[in-house]
């Protein structure tokens, strides 16, 4: 067991700290206001090679793992950039794994090299308004028509689908009463986003205004065949490699997240001086600070855990989900407290707290509930009975 | 022609240096350390007349502990095409650098030595002139703009109240001031390809130099405390203040 940082992920988080660098509080601050997508800093971290941290080298990626993303995942959001900052490049780092690991040649050199030298964003489009966690019973159908499938359905909480130029698809190719199995029958595909075909509307939330979160309607797009990812029928198989790297990247969000809040509430009970001394001198401060660093440095090992885990190619699941149960609601926390150790500063927009905390929200919900994580680890750890 | 780039392993410059409890020198332990921002301008000169076609090789060479590989490796993910390290745990002094650098520079054969004008930890500015004394080689200092010619360079020195153009002989010895280039920095692709890159370690014995100190630090000490400034609420007070309590005016 080791607790030092590779050589990687020392290279990684200095890398990801001067590339967010000039992109400061007030950069952020500002597009959570305007709501405008942050390309210029999408484009700055594709510029530094970041976007292709764990694609194969083959494809021009650095060829490291899921560990070294959690590094720069954290370093991001850590920097201030947050969640909008996070998730403005989120899909572009791991949401192709399934191009990766059953994506033909052909695609791999066709698919990967433009997401990485950030000449194309990608979107995940897998959850519909009737069905979220429940993937099986989606709606969303892709007819095959000679060499090309033609979808149509709705799909909801697509993250990014404005400025995206394709998306990874899941629907159905074979209808749910011709199958064997729940689970076979739906088909992955990444498909340029035909906007003529594809209608896009962005859903008025909480936060991270700056990262658009939408509904999709597909009104017959046709997909070419080879834009098909691996066998048609195989799709949840494929979808399934890439819940656990999501949920630590998500994990390693959050910590980032929960720490830049965290400083901020320390540096501010630090300098604010109420009846001759510093608020951070009272337990009544200090304390609830103390619980957050705590909470979160649990959480950052626990994700390093699962990520070390995915990486050697081992069995992850309960680790994954922990490590973002733990870090969404140390996130949380974390938040909170900042905005109470700033007072009535904590309010206003301009110390950024209150925008973390909106953000907070999205790893405690996505890409799973923390009480549907309790049911797993309740069920496949504790062996108790499914209870659902 | 070959570039060769010292570069220094130093406190990062974002950090807040601290005076050791017993007064031998600053806290570098546990501390954040890079490459010296001098050496960052250095570096990023050389890969610029590289990329010009004015250059075949750049080889990076550092001086020090041996985590100063750490600092190599920057040089190489930026762009250089190998490195050098002289390992020693002696503290160098700037004289003994520039023995080591001349006995580089002999086995190497550079056209060209480019050094950051002085380091920010301890701030001596001598490597590089020093460097130029023992080889008997032209030197430009504090440059801020460097033109290659045919067997001679055209520097811009940033002097007092303002700036001096000099033709040298190559090979020579320049030091780059702050104003000559705006460095990049390595992407994450070059900083993998540069784990693959050869970094050859020399001994100073091997060199034929002694690097044995000839300074002896009698103490290292914060400097004095300043005390908060005042706000005043006009320019009349400002005068008055400046007049009679700072008696400067």
């Amino acid at each position: 067991m080791n607790f030092e940082p590779s050589a990687s992920q020392r290279d990684i988080r200095a890398l990801a700290e001067r590339v967010c660098a000039p992109f400061d509080d007030s950069y952020w601050l500002k597009r959570d206001e305007d709501g405008i997508f942050p390309h210029d800093f999408h484009r700055a971290v594709a510029d530094a090679g970041l976007l292709g941290v764990a694609m194969p080298e083959s494809v021009g990626g650095a060829g490291l793992g899921i560990s070294e993303a959690a590094v720069l995942m954290r370093a991001i959001a850590e920097s201030g950039a947050g969640m909008a900052g996070a998730s403005s490049v989120h899909m572009n780092i791991f949401g192709l794994q399934p191009v990766v690991v059953f994506g033909t040649d052909e695609q791999k050199t066709r698919f990967l090299p433009p997401l990485i030298r950030g000449e194309e964003k990608a979107c995940f489009a897998v959850t519909e308004p009737d069905a979220g966690l429940n993937t099986t019973e989606i709606k969303t159908r892709a007819e095959r028509k000679g060499d090309r499938y033609v979808i149509t359905g709705q799909k909801i909480w697509i993250s990014t689908a404005q400025v995206a130029d394709r998306a990874l698809i899941l629907a159905r190719t074979t209808p749910l009463d011709e199958v064997v199995k729940k689970t076979h029958g739906l088909s992955l595909f990444y498909a340029k986003l035909d906007r003529a075909k594809v209608e896009a509307r962005a859903i008025r939330k909480m936060g991270r205004h700056a990262v658009d979160s939408n509904m999709l309607f597909f009104d017959g797009l046709e997909v070419p065949a080879e834009d098909r990812v691996g066998e048609e029928g195989a799709g949840f198989k494929m979808l399934l490699h890439g819940l656990n790297p999501e949920r630590i990247l998500i994990a390693a969000e959050a910590v980032g997240l929960g720490m830049v809040a965290l400083k901020r509430a320390t540096d501010y009970a630090k300098q604010r001086v109420v009846f001759g001394r510093p608020i951070g001198q009272n337990q009544g401060i200090q304390h609830p600070l103390a619980r957050c660093w705590m909470n979160l440095e649990a959480a950052d090992l626990m994700t390093l855990k699962a990520a070390a885990l995915y990486d050697a190619g081992k069995e992850c699941g309960a680790e994954a989900n922990t490590a973002k149960f733990l870090a969404a609601e140390a996130a949380f926390t974390a938040c909170e407290t900042a905005i109470q150790t700033h007072g009535g500063m904590g309010y206003s927009a301009e110390f950024h707290v209150e925008r973390y905390l909106r953000e907070s929200f999205i790893p405690r919900i996505a890409p799973i509930s923390p009480q549907m994580i309790m049911n797993h680890i309740a069920e496949k750890v504790l062996g108790l009975p499914k209870s659902y | 022609m070959k570039i060769l780039v010292p570069v220094k392993r130093v406190v990062d410059a974002n950090i807040k240096v601290r005076v050791k409890a017993d007064g031998t020198g600053v806290e570098t332990q546990n501390v954040k350390m890079s490459m010296n921002p001098f050496c960052e301008i250095a570096v990023e000169q050389a890969i610029r007349l590289k990329e010009a076609g004015k250059a075949t090789e750049i080889i990076a060479v550092s001086c020090g502990v041996a985590q100063s590989q750490e600092t190599l490796r920057t040089a190489l993910a930026m762009g250089a095409d190998r490195g050098i390290l002289v390992e020693t745990d002696v503290a160098l002094e700037p004289l003994a650098i520039a023995k080591l650098l001349k006995a580089v520079v002999e086995k190497e054969q550079p056209g060209l030595v480019i050094l950051g004008k002085q380091a920010i930890d301890n701030d001596c500015n001598q490597t590089g002139q020093m460097l130029a004394a023992l080889l008997g080689w032209p030197q430009g200092t504090f440059i801020s703009k460097l033109e290659m010619g045919d067997g001679s360079a055209e520097v811009t020195r940033e002097i007092d109240g303002g700036l001096e153009v000099i033709k040298i002989k190559l090979p020579a010895i320049v030091t780059v001031d702050l104003r000559l280039n705006e460095p990049r920095y390595a992407s994450l692709p070059n900083i993998m390809k540069a784990k693959k890159k050869p970094i050859e370690t020399l001994k100073p014995d091997a060199l034929g130099v002694d690097v044995n100190p000839r300074v002896v630090t009698l103490k290292v000490v914060e400097p004095p405390k300043r005390n908060a400034g005042v706000k005043v609420p006009d320019v009349k007070t400002l005068v008055e203040k400046l007049r009679n309590e700072a008696k400067v005016i």
